[in-house]
């Protein structure tokens, strides 16, 4: 069975080096990459990282990017444009532990890019101090 | 109007000053952002004058092709695709020119603003770079060759000093909310510097 990969993007190398690990232990099976921090691991994101991390993790089943804050995602844009293939690449409007967390489960399920997408975006809706 | 050489001229005193107001870009964006605008433009330009100096001879386009991709590396924080992408942006409009024509120059200019509006998705008063850069790619698309540089500096000047009562929208500061009213944006404040050194370059040739 194939996975939806995920990718994690982070000013922080040690913020999604740390998600990563929590999250390969709910899903061992799910293709998980990080980029994090820029070119020297600084404070920052690097659209090569980026296109890096999605490449490692690309399949027919396709890739889900989650990120954190502001450049993440005029880097993750920039990182798509400069894939040949990007189509099955999908930017989720999530928060980005939450979303990176369902999104494992549900990719971990081997369900759709689509699936896995919604997935991440419902995290928005999560309700975190009521049960 | 504008020759490889003045160009050059150009992005190499837009250098000296990014890293002269290196401490002051940083302090406005320790204000009202995440501190990181003035090292990390510092850190882009000085990457971006390394390789001007091999790669002399090259066209406009190229020359902004190189400056755009160096920035969009090296520039870590939300600058590095915004200004790397007005560059990618010149890069297209001036293609395989070794000099341009004040039209020429202007399209590239608005080019430029464009690009950072669809990069940055922000628009104008949301206390951006973008309100220094639209307005005055409609100013010069007004004027002439003839235009006065002394009076384009003082007029982007204006519209940097203009961020100072907006209440930000985009980037980090939209977390302040009216809080960031009264403060200048770093980016307004960089790109003032960007294109002062413009202005520097024009006069010297008048």
């Amino acid at each position: 069975m194939s996975f939806v990969g995920i990718v994690l993007v982070s000013h922080s190398l040690e913020l999604v080096t740390g998600l990563k690990k929590l999250l390969v232990q709910i899903q061992p099976s799910v293709p998980i990459a990080v980029a994090g921090g820029d070119e020297e691991d600084g404070l920052g994101t690097s659209a090569q990282k980026i296109k890096e991390a999605i490449e490692s993790v690309y399949s027919d089943k396709g890739v889900v990017v989650l990120f954190d804050l502001g450049s993440s995602l005029m880097q993750t844009e920039i990182a798509l444009e400069w894939m040949e293939n990007s189509e099955n690449v999908k930017i989720a409007n999530a928060p980005l532990v939450e979303g990176a967390y369902t999104a494992v489960v549900q990719s971990g399920c081997g369900s759709s890019l689509e699936k896995v997408l919604r997935a991440a975006e419902e995290a928005r809706q999560m309700n975190k101090t009521i049960s | 109007m504008i020759s490889v050489e003045q160009f050059l001229k150009w992005i190499r005193f837009a250098h000296e000053k990014i890293q002269q107001h290196k401490n002051e870009l940083t302090e406005l964006d320790q204000a009202i952002g995440d501190g990181d605008h003035g090292v990390n433009l510092a850190r882009g330009f000085e990457a971006v004058v390394q390789k001007l100096d091999a790669h002399e001879g090259k066209d406009l386009g190229a020359l902004c092709q190189e400056i755009g991709m160096t920035l969009i590396a090296k520039v870590g924080g939300a600058s590095g695709p915004l200004y790397g992408t007005a560059f990618v942006r010149m890069a297209t409009a001036w293609k395989g020119k070794q000099s341009v024509t004040y039209p020429e120059f202007v399209q590239g200019i608005e080019a430029g603003a464009n690009g950072i509006q669809a990069r940055g998705k922000a628009g104008l008063g949301d206390k951006t770079m973008l309100d220094v850069w639209l307005p005055l790619a409609d100013y010069l698309a007004r004027e002439t060759e003839t235009v006065s540089w002394k009076e384009v500096e003082r007029f982007v000047y204006q519209q940097m000093k203009s961020t100072e009562s907006m209440e930000a929208k985009k980037g980090r500061a939209a977390f302040l909310g009216a809080r960031s009213i009264g403060h200048r944006d770093p980016g307004a404040v960089s790109s003032y510097y960007l294109f002062a050194a413009l202005c520097q370059t024009m006069e010297m040739k008048e």
